[in-house]
């Protein structure tokens, strides 16, 4: 099959991802889409044109060796499949799973004007998950440069630009305030979308590999401060993402049975509470919930409140997306989106929530919403929503996830005043290198552009290492 | 072995237990009034508990607890030398000690135990301190001797009357407020929700400030999920980064009874099913 023409690669259809039929997999946390095997994967690789100049590679966040890993996956060369995935990522089961990329590689891919583009991210996670299990390409470190680096968190920026200084033979400690390491990775997105196993395993080989040690329980700010730790390390970079939850100023958002779509997801994932009584941490939902927003995380929250009810209650319930623009303007991955519709999520679009309300012991018992429309568009180019005035109406509800975004937590500035913040709270860093106000402080990923990708955490966390590498041995 | 051992437990009553953990790095920054959260191992939740005391030296902090769940249960349980498998801290805000003159202590119940650092640090820094401890019956009172040593003035009451005057301990606070001749610059006071609330209406006519721990339920303890939010009368705050403390007359306290009680089916459950499970290891 090697030397097909192009006529022939063409012609080959965009294999199609096996997952669990929804019905079933709405009764359980298992992953969704159960991955490529060998054949298919090597056939989706063949209808990769291997572009002169790659569109794709372009469009990628981190620059992945596109053309060059699917070119060694079809001619059945995993290893050098990996090898050319970790140049440029050394998360690919985890992106391959999570990346946007009918916005990035796939996207920009040429194969799209003609048909549909290359499954890259399926691809990619299928070298991801050969490297899990063959372990083929182990992170080698250099000599010891005896120099210390101090990594705040644990989630994908951290990780990466943790895992570059190691290569770098620098020696790295990574503090993480929760009792485990991977961020939004093991506390936000669910194990039916990104197993957990994923994560730990990655973890677990960096500190192997390059003797990385992670200490957990370790709240900077609170623990340590910042300055604490450029006193006694070479350099620092800081990974602390955007933890912190927005609720909306309406009233009733104190009732019993409104969350934040942080607290759910946390009850969720990071704690088994799906797993209760046989994991301790209890997690409640109505037979009708409501979570507004429409990004990843309320795709998130709202398939998980539907697999919880299958275990909880034996009739019909139902779960609402509610959304103040259309369904073109929704910002989660189209595989979610995709996903949650196939499993019965209701979609309330161009509604906005005005009040919830509350019954005689403080529950919640429905949310009142108005219509809205679509105006000019507003300073992020997207379409201003506004009421309609008249259109108010109530749905009857008995739990309120909310999922409006997040903003970086505070506590690591406590003691850290001369750290330059924009007024969104985020750390003001040099967007090439992640180089901070502070001296021997570098920042990266959700901390520094508010809630945004894992992969655009990576590439910054990989950017910094570079950097602080430079500075180390400069 | 990962986690942090358990160096010294002791009965401080019936349901009371004391438990000295080593935890460096909790230690070295502790203040009084600040707070952990641990969790017992894999499968566990997590769950706030007060820095009863903290050694810099040993390295250790001391956390008393009621056994009311199944966490606080089953930590009941462990013995020296067991492992709590996470303890992460110091949280909060450290409380705000200074010379205000005449103040008042009211612990109730296991507030008995972080009232006593406070009262201590209170005297030290040179104020009349008033203490006031209650609980339901005889036995749930403790550390009446510690509190005496840093208090000018002690009074102890029970429910029942089994011990000390039988009242709440509102009662008493009520009369030394009364008290014309007296002059009572602020108020602390700790224990079961409820009791604070009738502290905070108490001391409300008075208009003395009064500051109350709030133990609301919690996850991460870093402001991540807003599981642990109150609404006090400026808005909506997370006790777990802007407490534990808070003047008590700004809080909703309906609100925060009610927000208590959201997993109490859930909590009886788990509490039914691991003593249970402990009869059955038992036979
Ligand atoms: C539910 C959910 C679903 C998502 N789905 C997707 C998706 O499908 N695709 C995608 O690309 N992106 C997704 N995202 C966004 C993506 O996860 C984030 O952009 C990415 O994780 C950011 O990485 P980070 O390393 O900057 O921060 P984080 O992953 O947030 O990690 C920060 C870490 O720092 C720790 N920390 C914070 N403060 C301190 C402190 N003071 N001391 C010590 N440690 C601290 C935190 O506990 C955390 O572990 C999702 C986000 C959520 C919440
Ligand atoms: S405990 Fe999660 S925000 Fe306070």
């Amino acid at each position: 099959m090697s030397n097909l023409t192009k006529k022939q690669r063409m012609e080959i259809k965009r294999q199609v991802m096996p997952v669990q039929d929804p019905k079933t997999r709405i009764k359980n946390f298992e992953e969704v889409a159960l991955g490529y095997n060998e054949e298919t994967a090597i056939l989706e690789a063949q209808r990769c044109l291997q572009c002169k100049k790659p569109l794709c590679v372009e469009a990628c966040p981190v620059g992945v060796r596109i053309p060059q890993f699917i070119k060694a996956l079809r001619e059945k060369d995993f290893t050098l499949a990996v090898q050319e995935m970790k140049i440029k990522n050394n998360l690919p089961a985890i992106c391959g799973r999570v990346c946007p990329q009918e916005t990035q590689c796939e996207g920009s891919c040429i194969m799209g004007k003609h048909s549909s583009p290359v499954a890259i991210g399926r691809l990619e996670r299928y070298i991801g998950d050969y490297e899990l299990a063959h372990r083929t390409c182990p992170l080698q470190k250099t000599t010891s440069t005896g120099k210390k680096v101090a990594v705040v968190g644990s989630g994908p920026s951290g990780l990466t630009c943790a895992v570059d200084l190691g290569r770098f033979g620098h020696s790295v400690t990574i503090f993480e305030s929760l009792h485990v390491a991977g961020g939004v990775l093991v506390y936000g997105i669910p194990e039916f979308r990104l197993p957990k196993r994923v994560v730990h395993s990655e973890v677990a080989y960096a500190m192997d590999c390059l003797g990385i040690e992670i200490k957990t329980d370790h709240v900077i700010g609170r623990t340590l401060t910042l300055k604490d730790l450029t006193d006694e390390f070479d350099a620092v970079f800081i990974g602390s993402g955007a933890g912190l939850p927005q609720f909306l100023r309406i009233s009733g958002i104190n009732l019993n049975g409104v969350m934040s779509a942080n607290e759910f997801l946390t009850r969720v994932n990071l704690m088994m509470g799906y797993l209760f009584p046989e994991y301790d941490t209890p997690v409640k939902v109505g037979k009708r919930v409501a979570v507004i927003g429409a990004g990843n995380v309320a795709m998130d929250a709202a398939r998980c409140s539907l697999r919880l009810q299958s275990i909880l209650y034996d009739s019909p319930c139902e779960v609402y997306i509610i959304y103040r623009r259309s369904r073109q303007e929704v910002p989660a991955r189209q595989e979610e989106v995709h996903h949650a519709e196939e499993e019965g999520i209701v979609f309330h679009y161009l509604t906005n929530p005005v009040e919830i309300l509350g019954g005689n012991n403080g529950e919640v018992k429905a949310i009142r919403c108005i219509r809205m429309e679509l105006g000019e568009p507003d300073n992020t180019g997207r379409k201003k929503p506004i009421p309609i005035p008249n259109t108010e109406f109530e749905i009857e509800v008995d739990t309120v996830i909310v999922a409006l975004g997040t903003s970086p937590n505070p506590l690591i500035f406590i003691g850290a005043d001369e750290l330059q913040r924009t007024r969104h709270g985020t750390v003001v860093a040099d967007p090439l290198t992640g180089k901070t106000s502070l001296q021997k402080v570098w920042a990266g990923g959700d901390v520094v552009t508010g809630a945004a990708t894992v992969i655009s955490a990576m590439g910054a966390g990989k950017r910094s290492a570079e950097d602080i590498h430079r500075y180390l041995i400069g | 072995m990962k986690g942090y051992r358990i160096l010294h437990k002791e009965a401080i009553s019936d349901v009371t237990k004391l438990i000295v953990v080593e935890a460096p790095h909790v230690a070295r920054n502790a203040k009084a009034g600040q707070f952990v959260i641990i969790r017992i191992d894999e499968k566990g939740e997590r769950i706030p508990l007060t820095i009863a005391d903290y050694d810099k030296d040993e390295g250790s902090i001391t956390m008393i607890f009621q056994e009311v769940g199944k966490t606080t249960t089953q930590l009941g349980s462990l013995k020296v030398g067991d492992i709590i498998l996470n303890i992460t801290g110091p949280l909060g805000h450290p409380s705000e000690i200074q010379n205000y003159g005449s103040v008042i202590c009211v612990g109730g119940g296991v507030g008995i135990a972080p009232i006593y650092p406070i009262a201590r640090a209170l005297k030290e820094a040179g104020n009349h301190v008033i203490s006031i401890i209650g609980a339901r019956t005889r036995s749930l009172i403790f550390w009446e001797e510690k509190l005496k040593a840093v208090s000018d003035e002690l009074v102890v009451c029970t429910d029942d009357g089994s011990y000390g005057r039988k009242c709440l301990v509102t009662e008493p606070l009520k009369e030394i407020l009364s008290d014309t001749k007296r002059t009572i610059s602020r108020v602390w006071a700790i224990g079961p929700a409820i009791m604070m609330k009738f502290v905070a209406s108490t001391t409300e006519p008075f208009k003395i400030p009064t500051i109350v721990s709030l133990n609301t339920i919690m996850i991460d303890g870093t402001g991540m999920c807003g599981g642990c939010r109150v609404s006090l009368k400026e808005g909506a705050k997370f006790v777990c980064v802007d407490g534990p403390e808070f003047d008590a007359h700004t809080i909703d306290w309906e609100l925060l009874l009610r927000r208590l009680s959201y997993y109490r089916d859930e909590e009886t459950y788990s509490l039914q099913r691991y003593k249970h499970k402990c009869n059955l290891d038992n036979l």
